[in-house]
């Protein structure tokens, strides 16, 4: 088995179109971990019982539920009830839910190390409680996970190639394509490989950057 | 009880107050502060109860605090004097009794003539009263020295922006920090960053002070004292003040309460008590303080 440089020329820009829905379902998908993620955890904090355990279960539901079996479930179940999304709509929405889960969890730990006299520094200034998260709370809480929180990133880009599965045209779906065409696999799926590793390490290298860069005030 | 021989007869706004401190080294302040008769609001401890479990920190606790009169507490560790700041700071919720601060309850309300648990929204109201200074400064890192201060006038007492950060300006001057609006709190000494917090602590007329020099190197204590010396001098603000430096609560007292197991001990003017304590407690506080 020899490495054809031709069929690699002519194969890549598929690829790196596959390459670009990768990166469309991982940033919209991680964009909506981050805003489920704080949702899941104000409601955990809820003085409503039943509303911070019902939370706490949901939550751990979906921790406990492969990604696969969510991303089925949104795209061939939802439609018995009546909600059909398009794959990528539905691998963006599992994505998202499925790494929630996780992040709702960090900013759980941020929340939970920042220092007392923060809260009690609130109180002695009389802050209305969307203040006190707004300003005071969430910036300190976030600033300390931000190093966990870009490790998912990189994470759920590595787990994007499941969204194949529900026929999303992503990168390593595209290069499934080309190989199942041309019967030559070889190619397109080093290159697939080369590409994750390429945006893996850009990535790492762009979330210590952050990590640095917000480490002090 | 306490002897109430020197005891307010009442929280009354009418209670004159006398300074006749000895004049502090300190710089003069920036901005001049309200002197004369003060209205700030008076402190009423009715019968209060304070437990931790099975631990009783304060056991009906009676005493008040004139309108503009400056009370340091002394006692061991233990003794509730930092519990005392934290209840009226709305920090802790009292077991039983009633603490009144002006002529309302703090965290009571009148309902049908019976006092019950106080909502959210009347201990909002009440704590725009009380401010605190904390042994750890507790600024908030995230924000610039001028949105620290900035922050609860904006968002509590609804003053615009521009109306805030110029009251935060004079009291930075106050404080000597007029340079430092921009900077963060991490960037500042710790004696720094706790006059950025007295500063902060300033917009109420009850100053509630929590040792706070135990934290601060032994160069920077001076520096904070005597702004506070300033402070008590100049302004008309009831101050509680909690510290083991015994000459700073000389200096800035009108009275001091000698504080052991949750109750007083002794209290009288700053130079009965730390000249002729009449309890052995007082004495043995006293000379164990010295003596470290």
């Amino acid at each position: 088995m020899t490495w054809d440089w031709t069929y690699t020329g002519e194969i890549l820009p598929d690829l790196l179109n596959g390459l670009r829905v990768t990166i469309v379902a991982t940033v919209l998908g991680y964009l909506l971990a981050l805003v489920l993620g704080l949702v899941w955890t104000l409601l955990r904090r809820s003085p409503i019982t039943l509303v911070s355990q019902t939370t706490r279960w949901v939550v751990e539901f979906i921790r406990s539920t492969p990604l696969l079996v969510q991303l089925f479930f949104i795209f061939y179940v939802f439609p018995s009830f009546g909600l059909t999304l398009g794959p990528l709509t539905a691998g963006i929405i599992g994505l998202g839910l499925h790494y929630s889960a996780y992040t709702s969890e960090v900013y759980r730990a941020g929340i939970a190390d920042v220092p007392r006299g923060q809260w009690e520094a609130t109180v002695a200034l009389n802050l209305p409680k969307s203040r006190v998260w707004l300003d005071v709370i969430l910036p300190q809480a976030v600033r300390k996970v931000v190093p966990t929180l870009g490790n998912y990133l990189i994470a759920m880009f590595k787990d994007s190639p499941l969204l194949l599965a529900i026929n999303v045209a992503e990168m390593l779906g595209a290069a499934y394509h080309i190989g199942a065409e041309t019967l030559k696999f070889l190619e397109p799926i080093t290159v697939v490989g080369l590409l994750f590793v390429v945006v893996s390490v850009v990535s790492s290298i762009l979330v210590r950057r952050l990590e640095r860069r917000y480490a002090t005030y | 009880m306490p002897p109430t021989d020197t005891t307010p007869e009442d929280s009354s706004p009418e209670v004159p107050v006398s300074k006749g401190k000895p004049k502090g080294e300190a710089k003069s302040s920036a901005v001049p502060l309200k002197k004369g008769e003060s209205t700030a609001p008076g402190i009423v401890f009715e019968k209060v109860v304070k437990r931790f479990g099975s631990n009783v920190v304060l056991r009906e606790l009676d005493f008040t605090v004139a309108p503009g009169e400056r009370v340091t507490l002394i006692g061991p560790s233990g003794s509730g004097k930092t519990t005392i700041l934290r209840l009226l700071m709305t920090l802790e919720r009292l077991n039983s009794g009633v603490i009144r601060v002006g002529d309302r309850p703090l965290s009571h309300m009148d309902k049908g003539g019976k006092l019950v648990p106080a909502n959210e929204k009347h201990l909002h109201e009440m704590r725009k009263q009380v401010g605190m200074v904390f042994q750890q400064f507790n600024l908030f890192p995230n924000m610039n020295v001028l949105r620290n201060l900035t922050e609860g006038p904006v968002h509590v007492l609804g003053k615009s922006k521009d109306e805030a950060a110029e009251k935060a300006r004079e009291l930075l001057d106050l404080v000597g920090l007029g340079d430092k609006e921009n900077a963060h709190p991490t960037q500042l000494s710790g004696g720094q960053q706790q006059r950025v917090a007295i500063a902060r602590a300033m917009e109420p007329r009850v100053l509630l002070l929590d040792e706070v020099t135990s934290a601060l190197d032994p160069e920077l204590v001076v520096g904070v004292q005597d702004l506070l010396r300033d402070i008590a001098r100049e302004s008309d603000l009831t101050i509680l003040c909690v510290t083991h430096e015994m000459h700073f609560a000389k200096d800035i007292s009108d009275r001091v309460l000698m504080f052991d197991q949750g109750q007083i001990v002794e209290e009288g003017p700053p130079e009965q008590i730390f000249g002729e304590p009449s309890e052995q407690r007082t004495r043995d506080f006293l000379q164990a303080v010295l003596a470290s």
